[in-house]
């Protein structure tokens, strides 16, 4: 198939019909809206159905009862939104049911703004909601890859019946890329006989539900959960390794702001100054075996974010102390330069050479 | 005119003893059974004189753990 | 003899675990019966609430989902809209549908979701211990309104049918009570009706049921019946206020 021109938030949606999405549930937010506008044009007109739901929370228990009910589903959002979905979000991953959600982040806290932001970091990996529970999150960094990713998404979704996420900061929504829609690979999947499609007097009735009030019971249903959750870490693992041979320091980046690291690391070899890049392509899990790959030659890592520094937890949890680990970041909708991060790289190693 | 005649039967051990069946009853044939306690802890409801019984169907439409089922014929 | 009266084949054979005299008992009896009746249990999907009747999932004999407080409008949504052809209704209290669940329930009806609401209320949480609710009565007093609800402080108790019917998707709105079997029987049959309504694809339907807490009210049984006919009924008058038919 030939490459199209589309903007991100449209190219989401149309990956997602393609996975065979039927079903999207979402409330207006900037700068994600033309994902919804897009959905309740198009999937009309594929046998599905759009509802605008009158707040996020309503939009993820209507997802909830939708992916219960056995359907391909998807909602997305923007921060303080995915913020509003954390309890469906705890539900759903508590019940065990597959959905996709995208948050085309925005600077917080609070209303924060609408710039592009990687702020969501925290709230994406370590539970926004209440529980033991773990969210598969996938963070492109082009628009392929983002159309790439949600149609996977899909799949992953529904093989261990989880919820994943999508997140690309506000970049990834709004600006244009050429895009190749490729037929998915399809995993093999169960039927989803645990579904709410009506007993049909044949079979015993299904139950979706994240209630266990038998302490002994709830804890048995974590450890099946956490178990699932190994899996998902020793299989799902995604990210790229770039420019690592004798990398003197070793920079970690993810979504569009790794496209900047990409500049100033060419910036820098320019100059003789030799960096690589970590871009864990899954937030979570998050890629911790990539540190061990690290060159002999590198000095430092280097955690360059979209915020005031949350990723870099687990940066220095999967560098487990082998090197100093240094942060650089831009918050607020502030977006960093290639200078300003070739700058950073050169102030670590001791000032230009 | 033809009288009805009834029969009821209480589940005992779904019984919780809130005696809401005794107060509906039209002929009053149903009491808590004081000298007995059920599976729960509870006084049962009971009925002492079941020829009584029209088989109307109150005490069941009233309870709230669906203790009771009531049989019903039209006497001749 | 012929048995006139029997357990439904709508409920499982599981004892509800509600304090002696609760009437969420009666109402799930008459939610299965209406349901074994209109020959719908094989594609019915309920929506069970958070509060006392947060278990109604291991009692209805069909395809259940446990929702968030509050939620179940919005997650019998999201079923109804994938199944059109199945029979889908939520069963909640007032702390849940008449508090948190405001929005869910009020959008629901706004968009005349094809699904049928079982509304049940006690004037009070039930589950918490007593709290107040949004329909607790002016002067009921309640374990966050010791010295009695006040009008000044709290508002006055919320009637939910009466506001729900001016929604024009609400197409089916009466209020019930389980006080005597024959307002028992009247329940049932606007239950029924508001099944039938979904299955005619009208609209919203909802049944408000008043319903008794004698262990958070601090009465027996019989006596929570009579408090319920002397407090509950005149200010939450028994009725239909909307009907298909007027809905035109």
């Amino acid at each position: 198939m030939a490459k199209v021109l589309m903007k991100g938030n449209e190219a989401i949606g149309a990956a997602a019909i393609k996975a065979g999405c039927k079903f999207f549930f979402g409330y207006p937010i900037t700068p994600q809206n033309e994902l919804p506008e897009f959905m309740s044009r198009e999937l009309p007109k594929v046998g599905g159905c759009f509802v605008q739901a009158e707040s996020e929370v309503a939009a993820i228990n209507m997802v909830y009862g939708a992916a219960g009910a056995g359907a391909r589903v998807m909602t997305s959002s923007s921060s303080p939104g995915i913020a509003l979905k954390q309890e469906g979000i705890s539900y759903i991953a508590g019940a065990e049911l597959p959905c996709v959600i995208v948050n085309i982040s925005r600077g917080g806290p609070g209303l924060g703004g609408i710039q592009p932001s990687q702020a969501d970091y925290f709230q994406s990996t370590r539970g926004g909601g209440n529980g033991d529970y773990r969210m598969l999150v996938y963070a492109p960094a082009t628009l392929q890859e983002a159309v790439d990713l949600v149609m996977e998404a899909f799949d992953v979704a529904d093989y261990y019946r989880n919820p994943v996420m999508v997140i690309g900061d506000g970049m990834i929504g709004q600006m244009m890329e050429p895009i190749e829609f490729t037929e998915p690979k399809m995993r093999e999947l169960p039927p989803k006989d645990w579904a709410t499609t009506g007993t049909k007097g044949e079979r015993k009735p299904n139950i979706i539900n994240s209630l266990a009030l038998d302490p002994a019971e709830l804890e048995k249903h974590n450890i099946k959960l956490k178990a699932k959750y190994n899996e998902m870490e020793k299989n799902e693992v995604r990210y790229e390794m770039y420019n690592m041979d004798n990398a003197e320091i070793v920079i970690v980046s993810y979504g569009t702001t790794s496209r900047v690291v990409k500049n100033a690391i060419a910036a820098l070899k320019a100059e003789g100054i030799n960096v690589g890049l970590i871009r864990p392509i899954t937030l979570w899990p998050f890629p911790t075996k990539a540190f061990d790959e690290i060159p002999s030659t590198a000095k430092a890592l280097l955690s360059v974010e979209m915020s005031m520094g949350q990723m870099i937890d687990d940066v220095k949890i999967a560098n487990n102390g082998r090197l100093p680990v240094h942060f650089y970041g831009r918050s607020g909708g502030m977006i960093p330069t290639p200078d300003a991060i070739a700058a950073k790289v050169k102030e670590i190693l001791g000032g230009a050479r | 005119m033809a009288k009805a005649r009834g029969k009821v039967t209480f589940r005992e051990d779904l019984c919780k003893g809130c005696e809401l069946c005794t107060t509906v009853c039209p002929v009053n044939i149903i009491e808590m059974d004081r000298g007995r306690i059920n599976i729960k802890g509870y006084h049962p409801a009971t009925v002492k004189e079941m020829d009584k019984c029209i088989g109307c169907g109150n005490c069941a439409t009233i309870c709230p753990d669906v203790v009771i089922s009531v049989e019903r014929e039209m006497e001749k | 003899m012929t048995v006139v009266f029997q357990r439904t084949s709508g409920l499982t054979e599981k004892p509800f675990h509600y304090c002696p005299g609760c009437t969420h008992g009666v109402i799930h009896r008459l939610v299965g019966e209406v349901l074994e009746e209109l020959g719908v249990l094989g594609k019915a999907i309920g929506v069970a609430p958070v509060g006392c009747s947060v278990l109604a999932y291991d009692y209805f004999n069909c395809d259940m989902h446990e929702a968030a407080h509050g939620r179940a409008p919005a997650v019998a949504t999201g079923i109804k809209r994938v199944h059109p052809d199945k029979v889908v209704f939520t069963y909640q209290g007032d702390g849940d549908l008449a508090s948190i669940g405001t929005a869910e329930i009020v959008h629901a009806a706004h968009r005349g979701e094809k699904i049928t609401t079982i509304f049940v209320n006690n004037a009070i949480y039930g589950m918490t211990g007593g709290q107040m609710a949004p329909t607790t009565l002016i002067g009921q007093k309640a374990t966050t309104a010791p010295y009695g609800r006040d009008a000044n402080h709290a508002g006055m108790p919320l009637r939910v049918a009466e506001m729900l019917a001016t929604i024009t998707g609400a197409v089916f709105v009466e209020r019930v009570a389980v006080d005597t079997p024959a307002n028992i029987r009247k329940a049932k049959k606007a239950i029924k009706k508001a099944f039938e309504v979904q299955l005619e694809g009208k609209g919203f339907g909802i049944v408000e049921i008043l319903s008794t807490c004698p262990t958070n009210w601090g009465l027996t049984p019989t006596e929570a019946i009579k408090w319920l006919q002397d407090n509950m009924m005149p200010y939450y008058p028994l009725g239909n206020f909307r009907t298909p038919e007027e809905a035109k």
